[in-house]
């Protein structure tokens, strides 16, 4: 029964419905790989042992009196922003040490009604801020296929556990990038759907009109599968979209052929200092899909060079009003004052860290009197250019590619000092959270010193199905997906 | 925007923010806020006068419920996350001087 930690929930699903596992062998053996690599890598700031091993055994019981879903019994790791019920939800922030959730959010209650099984939770950059998982304040975590470099993030707790065959799956949220980054920094299948697709409703608001939780898989089917569990309408938040849920899964076939597809290439997207190597993995990958049928056609997204400027006004102003609810007041930390100012004020000084602060000063900043015209509104404004691009875009084509990153993962410590320089590397992913389409990251190769590299699948909204189709016959027709790293 | 930035003080923002910042901080984040403040005056090149802006890149408007009462978060459960209470409500210190 060994090995299973290293298999898929595609085929996980199929050895628990032929009865050749249970859930309880597979979250065992989960446990042992744990155990045995998170020393290294440290993706978990909790796992709940006794917890999953008792999850296991009730999707067990349930599988035995007739319950069937491609969900039931299988392990995944939660992103430590999401409310869970009973355990805590750090953010990886020292504010809400102590804090327990007094709910679900709805993305887990999705999976417990699915009857998967939550491990535990993974590491982040605080608060979702940074694209390292370096900003963490109460865990380190590592790169799986080197040690010594960063998972990416924010979601690089969630990346790297899928990577290092410490869980099956993972669920991550994406407000700049955070899942299609440290994704493809790992190796990983990382998806970020159309906003609104999926429920914010527990889910600790970063950046509200970017934020989307989305799952990171070892492959494309897992991602659809797992993502076909997350979907749809709630009445708890009031940003998701009544559209109706495609069987996202089942169309996933062994046919691997994109004839009739279009497949657009955006020239913008290959900018000023982006590693040589990086590039050719990504324009390879168009050439094999380009062999599997799919036509390429050339688009333009302009004003997507703006899009860092765009994202660091609306995701700071966003997040400097979401994050006035750390207060000391009602949860977390609260180091006391002679009146509730100076609470606020010592609470939140020695609660947030760095980059949280730097990012709240700049939000208030933006969002302040005489200023919001300049920096607010008019970053408003090129956000409706920028989305006017995809739309444009998508006239011609069924889907765009791209690179993910510039870069393959880089070493701890590169870019920690500049903050500038670390926000730049979300250049091409921020276009679509501003623009509010969905995008999957896939595996597509390895740099010579043997990092990942990530292609990116950017689809118009609510349009995973396209993507996903794309990616899964890609993925299907390569081995990248199929290397693991040696731990 | 171009003029505004020189303006920043970070401190007083913070202030704003109600974050208290050492010495040390202010000084780091002014360099660091100037530069990214700096950088997103690209945005000064496009002409937006005539653009119409983006609050939510997918709309959605006027999203209403039945007004009936719902079941709420169970209170005991809350309130075990009060840094401190009493009576089952959250104690804070005094705001009105008496």
């Amino acid at each position: 029964m060994a090995e299973l930690h290293k298999l898929t929930i595609t085929e996980l699903s199929e050895k628990l419905s032929a009865g050749e596992c249970t859930s309880v062998d597979i979250v065992t053996d989960i446990l042992s790989s744990i155990d045995a690599r998170d020393g290294a890598v440290g993706a978990y700031l909790t796992v709940d042992r006794d917890d999953a091993l008792d999850q296991a055994k009730m999707a067990d019981e349930a599988r035995t009196a007739g319950k069937a879903s491609p969900m039931l019994g299988i392990p995944v790791a939660i992103k430590d922003l999401l409310n869970v019920k009973g355990q805590p939800c750090t953010c990886s922030s020292k504010v809400l040490e102590g804090y327990t959730a007094p709910y679900d959010a709805t993305v887990i209650a999705k999976l417990r009604e699915a009857g998967a099984v939550l491990l535990g939770r993974v590491n982040m950059d605080e608060f979702a801020m940074g694209s390292s998982t370096e900003n963490a304040a109460l865990g380190k975590t590592s790169n799986p296929w080197n040690l010594d470099h960063v998972p990416g993030g924010s979601s690089g707790g969630s990346a790297a556990c899928v990577a290092a065959d410490e869980a099956i799956a993972s669920l991550g949220s994406d407000t700049g990038g955070s899942i299609r980054q440290p994704a493809a920094f790992c190796g990983s299948v990382g998806m970020k759907p159309t906003y609104g697709r999926v429920s914010r409703y527990g889910l600790t608001a970063f950046a509200s009109s970017l934020d989307q939780i989305g799952p990171i898989t070892k492959t494309v089917k897992d991602s659809a599968i797992l993502l076909e569990t997350l979907c749809g309408l709630d009445p708890m938040d009031s940003s998701s979209i009544d559209v109706e849920v495609p069987a996202l899964g089942e169309q996933l076939t062994d046919d691997t052929s994109l004839e009739g597809m279009k497949l657009g290439l955006p020239k913008e997207y290959f900018v000023e200092g982006m590693d040589p190597e990086v590039e050719k993995a990504v324009r390879d990958a168009v050439e094999h899909c380009k062999s599997l049928g799919a036509e390429i056609v050339d688009v333009s997204l302009p004003n997507a060079k703006y899009a860092i400027a765009v994202y660091y006004i609306i995701a700071t102003a966003e997040a400097s009003a979401n994050l006035a609810r750390f207060d000391g007041i009602r949860y977390g930390m609260r180091l006391d004052g002679k009146d509730p100012a100076e609470l606020y004020a010592k609470t939140r000084s020695a609660g947030f860290g760095q980059e949280v602060k730097r990012r709240i000063i700049l939000g208030t900043y933006v969002l302040s009197s005489g200023y919001y015209d300049a920096y607010y509104l008019k970053a408003q404004k090129v956000r409706t250019l920028i989305r006017s691009d995809f739309t444009e875009a998508f006239k011609t084509c069924d889907a765009i590619l791209s690179p993910v990153t510039p870069t393959a993962a880089y070493k701890k410590g590169e870019k920690t000092d500049d903050p500038l320089k670390m926000y730049l590397d979300d250049i091409l992913t921020t276009p679509v959270n501003l623009a509010g389409n969905c995008a999957l990251s896939v595996p597509c190769g390895f740099t010579s010193a043997g990092m990942p590299i990530g292609l990116q699948i950017i689809g118009d909204d609510f349009q995973e199905e396209t993507i996903l189709k794309v990616g899964h016959a890609y993925e299907q027709t390569t081995e990248w997906h199929k290397e693991r790293p040696s731990l | 925007m171009s003029k505004t930035h020189e303006g920043m003080d970070v401190g007083y923002v913070a202030k704003l923010a109600c974050i208290d910042l050492t010495e040390e901080e202010t000084t780091l984040f002014q360099g660091q806020l100037n530069q990214v403040l700096h950088y997103v005056e690209q945005l000064d090149e496009l002409d937006v006068s005539n653009v119409e802006s983006t609050a939510h890149a997918i709309p959605v408007f006027n999203v209403f419920r039945k007004d009936v009462v719902g079941t709420s978060l169970n209170h005991a459960d809350v309130m075990a996350n009060a840094p401190s209470s009493v009576n089952g409500e959250v104690r804070v210190p005094k705001i009105i001087d008496q």
